[in-house]
Formats: C-alpha cells, structure tokens, sequence
C-alpha cells in the first residue's frame, strides 16, 4: 500500500509540476498576477509530494519491504537501520528521487523567499523549475522507478553495497545533491533574466545568496566524498580524478567562477553577459554529470550502448535544455554586452583573470573526463586520461589562481594604483616567501622545490587574508568596534580564501611526502615507517551486525613511547560474500598515520601473518579542513545582512502598499 | 605486500630474490602508479586487489631488476595491452588534442579577456541599470554610515 502511495504521489507530483510551468508561463504572457501567483504555491505542493514519495521509500527500507524491487536489490534484513533509512540514495532509482527532492526543495525555498524580485521574474524561474522538474520526473517514472514491485516476493533483500556501508555515505549524497541541483536556482534566474530583459545589480544582489548557498553546500559534499573513499577504499588516497569525482567538480569550479562574477555584476554592474552565460553553463555541468554518472556510460560506451533507454533519455533531456538556454542566450545576451570600463589592473580585472583562470581548467577536467570516452565512440582505440594527465595539466592552470587571490582585497574597484599595492602586498610576499622556504625544514621534511612552492602560495593566500581583517581592525580607533563592523560579506571571503590557503597547504604536503610500505608482518613483529614503529598484535574474529571480520590490532610507537592503537578490520559481509577492507586512522594537525589490512598470507599458517599497508600522510586533515573552512566561508557570505534587509525593506513597503 | 604474496604463489625464487635496490625501488613505486589495471573499474595496478595486478606488479618489478627501463616497460605492456594501459596518455596524433586543448583554450581566453579589458570605453549604462545602481548604492551607504568600510 505504502509503496503505491510513493508511486501515486510521484504521479501527481508530475501533474502540479506540468501546472508550475505552464501557467505562471501563460500568466507572464498575459500578464495576468493571479495566473503568475500560482507558481509558488504548485512549487510548495510539488515539494511536498515529492517528500511523501520519499518517506514513502524510506518506510520501505525501514520496514524491509521486500516487495519494493529497488528495496529488496539495496538493503537486507540485517542491515543497520542507519543504513537502511539512507539505503534510499544507494543506487541508481533512488539517487534520482534524492535528486528530485532537492529541485523541488530549491524551487519552494524561491517561492518563499522571492519578495525581492517583480513578480514576472519570479514567475517566469519558477517556471523553469517546473519544466526541469518534468523532465526529470518523467525520467524516473518512465526509466527508474523506485517503486517498482517484486513478484515473487524474495525471501530476503540483496544488501546494501559494502562500500557505502559507511558514516560518510550517510551525508555524502545529500551534501553533494544540495550542492549540484541548487546551481538550478541560478540557471532559472538567468533565463528569466534573458526572457524578461532585466539585468541588472538587483538581479545580481538576488542571485549571489542562492548561489553562495549552492556552492558551499557542493564544497561540503566533495569534501565529504573525498573523505568517504580516504576511509572507505583503503587505498590512501584522498582524489582519484575519478569520472564520477569530475562529474561533481566541473560544476564547482564553474560555480566558484559565477560566484566571483557576480561580486561584479552586483558592485559594478558589469560582465552581464558572461555572468549569465557562467550561470548556465554551472547548472549544464551538473545535467552533464548527472549524465555521466546515471547513464552507464562511465563503464563502458558499450554497456550504454546495449542498454540506452535511460542514457538515451538524460541525453536527449540535456540536449533539449541546453539548446533552449543557448538559443535563448545567444538571441538575447548581446543586448546585456557592455564594453568594459575598469582598467586591466583593478578587482574587475583580476576577477576577470580568476574566471579565465577557473573555467579554463573546468574546460580541462572535461576534456580529461570525456576524451576517452569520445576515442572509444569513435572506434579510435582505447586511452586511458588519470592522474598523471590532470595533475600535470590542472596544477599550472590553477597556481595561478592562488596568486590573484592574495590581492583579493587589496586592490580596488575600478582602477588601482600599482605603486599602493605593492606597499601594502609586499609585507605578506616577503613572509610567504620567507617561512615557505623555511617550512618543510621546520616540520623535518626533506627540502623539494615543488612542496616549497606550493607552501608558498599556501602561505601567501592565508597571510593576505589575515592581513586584511587587521587592517580593517587597525582602521578604527576602536579595535573592537573595527572588528564588529567588518561586514560579513567580508567575513565569508576572508574566510573562504583562508580555507583555500589551508587547503592548497594540505595538498601540497601529503601528495609530495607521503610515504608507504607494504610489509608482512606476523603477530609481533613491527614495520618502521618515518619515525613511526607500527607493532603488529594479531587479529582476532569479530562480529558486526552483518559482517564477520577479522579484527587487527596495531600499535604505533615512536622512540618507544605508544601513539596510537590502530584497529583496521577486513570484513566479510554476509549477504554479498564481499570482502571489505576496513581502514584505521590516527590522526592530528600534521599527520595521518593509516593502516590497511591486506591478506592473510595463507590461511593455514598458524602464526597469523598478515599482508599490511602502512602509510604516513603529513598535514592530510588541511585537505579536508580547507573544504569545511571554505563552506563556512560561503556561509558566512550568505548571510549579510545586506540581503537580510533588503528583505525586510521590501516587505515593510508591500505592507505600506497594501495599507494604502 | 601483494606483490611479495603474488611472488610467493607463483613460488619463483628468482625472482623473489631480486631485490630492488632504492633508486629502483623509486621508480617501481612511481610506475605502478601510472599503470592501469586492465580488469578493475578505474584503479591502479598499485591500488588493485585483483590477480591481473598482481600479475603486472610482478612482471614489472622484474623487469625493473633486470634493468629495463621505464620506457622499455611501458612499451612491452603497450604492446600487449594497448594504451589502455597507461594513466598517462601518450603524446601522439590520436591525444594532441588532450595535451595541448588545456593551454590552446587557455591562451586563447586570455587574449580575448586581455582584450576586452583594454579595449575600455566608458559606455553608457542603461537609464533603468543606472537608478537601480544607484538605489542601491544610497541604501548601502545609509546602513552603513562609514564609508571606508566597503563591502563585497
């Protein structure tokens, strides 16, 4: 009954989303108020019926339904109720159901927040949130199903995949949804931007929140993502430039370039036009990847090939979306060009550089991501695109990146004097320089050129930043009321450019000093990696709730003193018969010690050696910290008050209106 | 590890002998990273688990002890694997487009931002840009009395 019910209401769902595009549509045209009023409360019943169709799922896998195909294929009796209440995102059909839930959850939230923009405007975004909402939904009613039944009903269900049997899938998905589908929210604007032919700072003004809000949201869920397989592969590594990773990372970068074209468009009133076109391409990254990911194109050209109904779908869906919005943009974007008027040297300009510099090597992860795919299509052989062809590409198109950003606030709008920057950047090129040099020393690193160099850019962007809250401290003859007073537009980027330096700190490190060993170590013997005694103890068999493993102990000692007690596992889940490996970390600021269970190395030897990986990773926890830092920048951002009381403004006005 | 455990299976004493000396040992643990294990979704020979990994680690290191040289290696597994094989595309006619599309893009965007900057006239903005600008700036100013704190 329930799982009817989930079905029904994804039918309905598609009823109110056809109503949410075509009527507020016919209402712009006619300009009729009342037929553009019920975009918002279509967008707030769409929501909620996609909800219900949601929870309608959820009590699914919390109940073990197995009567629901999707249930009985993704989770099984023993599985923890954790897992089963998030089971619902752990494949193909409810992945695009979490995704429906968040478009709908962003249309709602433009229909309760919208008191800013003219009501057509408002109308006309809604709008096209409903036809996308069709879209997809028609998607999962016609192609992925969730609430597809079983008949005969299994005995019991096929578990949950392994790997994401983990505290990190649990907000991973969302996280990272939230992220990818809110770039839609921009997308609507800027089409209803090009349709109605009003551009301007208010529209930008409008905008940045939703954007900023989308953004950080996206930094958390890669972050968490790159977090989920550091734990969860046992590899060690943190970023694969996997196609499924690039698929959520495209659309960041070209989201991060729209956020600082924004900052223009809001404060200077121009590069309308690029800003509207970056909005467009963010979200077309995002159906793009969606594609990627959702199609089974990933694995194989062929294994699309032989089964294409959904590929087919997402693709034509794309095509259709993107054909429209770049119609529409290329009959309607020349009336938004201006010529520039800032001099090269000046924040517009160096905006202007960063969003060469961002989409640039947006355009690099695409070519990296789909060229062997397109070799393949075309029959030209096979080619393998991995780590050693991004790093080598995408390192020299970002560096530069992290030098612009340290003169973020230093120079001016407009034009800046290049004799006043320099006094003030060179106290902070000067440390950058200094302590980068001296850095890898200071932490007992052998000196490279590349870890110093990326320690010096690291170093710059956080002493840039830092400086310039005490500047604006030092501004005030009351220092606290100079700290109270920093807007906290201002707050969010110094922060999300400290998270950044933090960040590119992080990554510098581990990837240049990390070290590693694959030894055989018996109960009792020990491995010595950087410094560090890793003492093997044995494993003994432990129990989970749906798994048996095999529990290892090792302790790591340094000059003879205990560290850390390290308990990887390898596990055997029951349902599947999969073998998991179960890493364990010790971790502080400056390094992760990590250590995988490899083999047995014969399952009769009675002395229980095992095949381990031990690595030492210094400064890992700045890679993940740097996301966090720059999400909570984004944050902080959102919330000026500036977009507060713009709020607030507008609605004591309508309440005069009304009065009057 | 995996790699002594497959080398112990395979019970070859000569080569389990072979020790690596630490230049050696440098270069197995950078090739094994840019190697692709042909059977695996998207994993490295030095991350996989599976036989074929295993396998190629091996004929690698062996290869290496006998003093071949990266090269040489990669174009032995080329030969019988293809390209697929290499994380790390070759540069040839079939990938000119991937190593050089990055910087080609990238210089021909500088150009045309570097240009549009220069090419700066003071246009006119839009009467209705215009007051909404300057609405905006005026409430801007009101909340904030200061003006020598600017917001972004």
């Amino acid at each position: 009954m329930i799982p009817e019910l989930g079905h029904f209401a994804l039918i309905a769902a598609l009823v109110v989303a056809i109503l949410q595009a075509a009527v507020p549509a016919l209402g712009v045209v006619r300009r009729d108020r009342r037929l553009m009023a019920v975009a918002g409360s279509a967008a707030q019943t769409q929501f909620a019926l996609i909800f219900a169709a949601y929870l309608c799922l959820s009590y699914a896998f919390v109940t073990r339904d197995w009567s629901v195909a999707y249930v009985a294929a993704n989770s099984h009796s023993d599985l923890p109720l954790v897992y089963r209440a998030t089971a619902v995102w752990g494949a193909h059909e409810g992945s695009m159901l979490l995704w429906m839930l968040m478009l709908s959850g962003w249309s709602a939230a433009v229909s309760v927040f919208n008191r800013r923009l003219p009501p057509d405007l408002v109308a006309t975004a809604l709008a096209v949130l409903g036809a996308l909402s069709i879209g997809f939904l028609l998607f999962i009613l016609l192609t992925s199903n969730p609430f597809d039944l079983n008949f005969p009903v299994p005995e019991d269900g096929r578990d949950l995949n392994p790997l994401l049997q983990d505290p990190g899938f649990v907000i991973h998905p969302p996280m990272l949804y939230m992220g990818y589908v809110g770039f839609s929210v921009a997308f609507a604007f800027a089409i209803a931007a090009l349709i109605s032919g009003r551009l301007d700072a208010a529209w930008a003004r409008w905008t940045r929140p939703w954007t900023t809000t989308a953004w950080l949201f996206l930094t958390c869920g890669i972050t968490l993502g790159s977090w989920w397989a550091y734990n969860e592969l046992g590899w060690g590594g943190w970023w694969f430039w996997d196609p499924v990773e690039n698929a959520s990372f495209m659309p960041w970068l070209v989201g991060t370039a729209l956020i600082h074209s924004l900052a223009v468009t809001e404060k200077r009133d121009q590069m309308k036009a690029w800003t509207v076109l970056l909005a467009i391409l963010a979200f077309a990254l995002s159906l793009l990847g969606t594609f990627l990911v959702r199609s089974g194109v990933l694995v194989s050209v062929h294994a699309f090939a032989t089964d294409p109904a959904r590929g087919v779908f997402i693709l034509t869906f794309l095509a259709i979306v993107l054909g429209i919005a770049f119609t529409l943009y290329a009959w309607r974007a020349p009336k938004f060009v201006s010529q520039a008027d800032f001099a090269l040297f000046s924040r517009e300009g160096l905006l202007l550089l960063n969003n060469v510099f961002l989409v640039v090597a947006a355009t690099a992860v695409l070519l990296g991501t789909l060229y062997p795919l397109v070799i393949d299509a075309l029959n030209a052989g096979k080619v393998s695109v991995g780590p050693p062809y991004f790093n080598a590409v995408f390192i020299p198109l970002t560096a530069p990146l992290a030098v612009l950003v340290g003169f973020a606030s230093a120079v001016g709008w407009k034009r800046a004097k290049a004799r006043e920057v320099w006094k003030r950047m060179r106290a902070p090129a000067a440390i950058a320089v200094v302590l980068g040099l001296a850095l890898p020393w200071l932490l007992g690193h052998p000196t490279k050129l590349v870890a110093i160099a990326g320690g010096m850019l690291a170093l710059w962007v956080i002493v840039t930043a830092l400086q310039e809250i005490v500047r604006r401290v030092r501004a005030r003859r009351d220092r606290l009321q100079g700290l109270t007073q920093i807007p906290r537009a201002v707050w969010g980027m110094t922060i999300a450019h400290l998270g950044l330096g933090v960040w590119v700190l992080g990554i510098s490190f581990v990837s240049l000093y990390s070290v590693e060993k694959d030894v055989r170590l018996g109960p009792g013997q020990a491995a010595t990696l950087s410094g560090y005694d890793f003492l093997f103890q044995g494993t003994e068999p432990r129990r989970g709730p749906n798994y048996d493993a095999d529990h290892g102990t090792v302790e790591v000692r340094r000059d003879g003193r205990t560290v850390a007690t390290l308990t990887p596992e390898k596990r055997l889940y029951h349902a599947t018969g999969q073998l998991m490996t179960e890493s364990s970390v010790d971790h502080n600021a400056l390094r992760d010690l990590y250590v995988a269970l490899g083999e047995p190395i014969d399952k009769n030897n009675a002395a229980g050696d095992w095949a381990l990986r031990v690595y030492y990773k210094p400064m890992m926890r700045l890679v993940w910290w740097g996301g966090f830092i720059m999400a909570f920048g984004g944050l902080v951002a959102a919330s000026d008050r500036r977009y507060r009381l713009a709020k607030l403004r507008e609605a004591a006005t309508s309440g005069a209106e009304a009065a009057a | 590890m995996r790699r002594a455990l497959a080398v112990l299976l395979l019970s070859l004493p000569a080569l389990a002998a072979a020790a690596l000396s630490d230049e050696q040992q440098a270069r197995y643990d950078a090739l094994i990273r840019e190697l692709r294990c042909l059977v695996c979704q998207n994993e490295t020979i030095a991350d996989s688990t599976a036989p074929l990994a295993a396998d190629l680690r091996q004929q690698v290191e062996a290869q290496i002890a006998a003093g071949r040289s990266d090269a040489e290696i990669k174009r032995y597994l080329t030969d019988r694997y293809g390209d697929f094989v290499l994380y790390r595309p070759p540069f040839k006619a079939k990938t000119w487009l991937l190593w050089g599309g990055p910087f080609v893009v990238l210089l021909f965007a500088l150009i045309v931002a570097l240009r549009f900057a220069r090419a700066r006239k003071v246009a006119a903005p839009a009467a209705v840009d215009r007051e909404a600008l300057q609405r905006l700036l005026a409430e801007e100013y009101r909340r904030e009395p200061k003006p020598d704190v600017e917001s972004r």
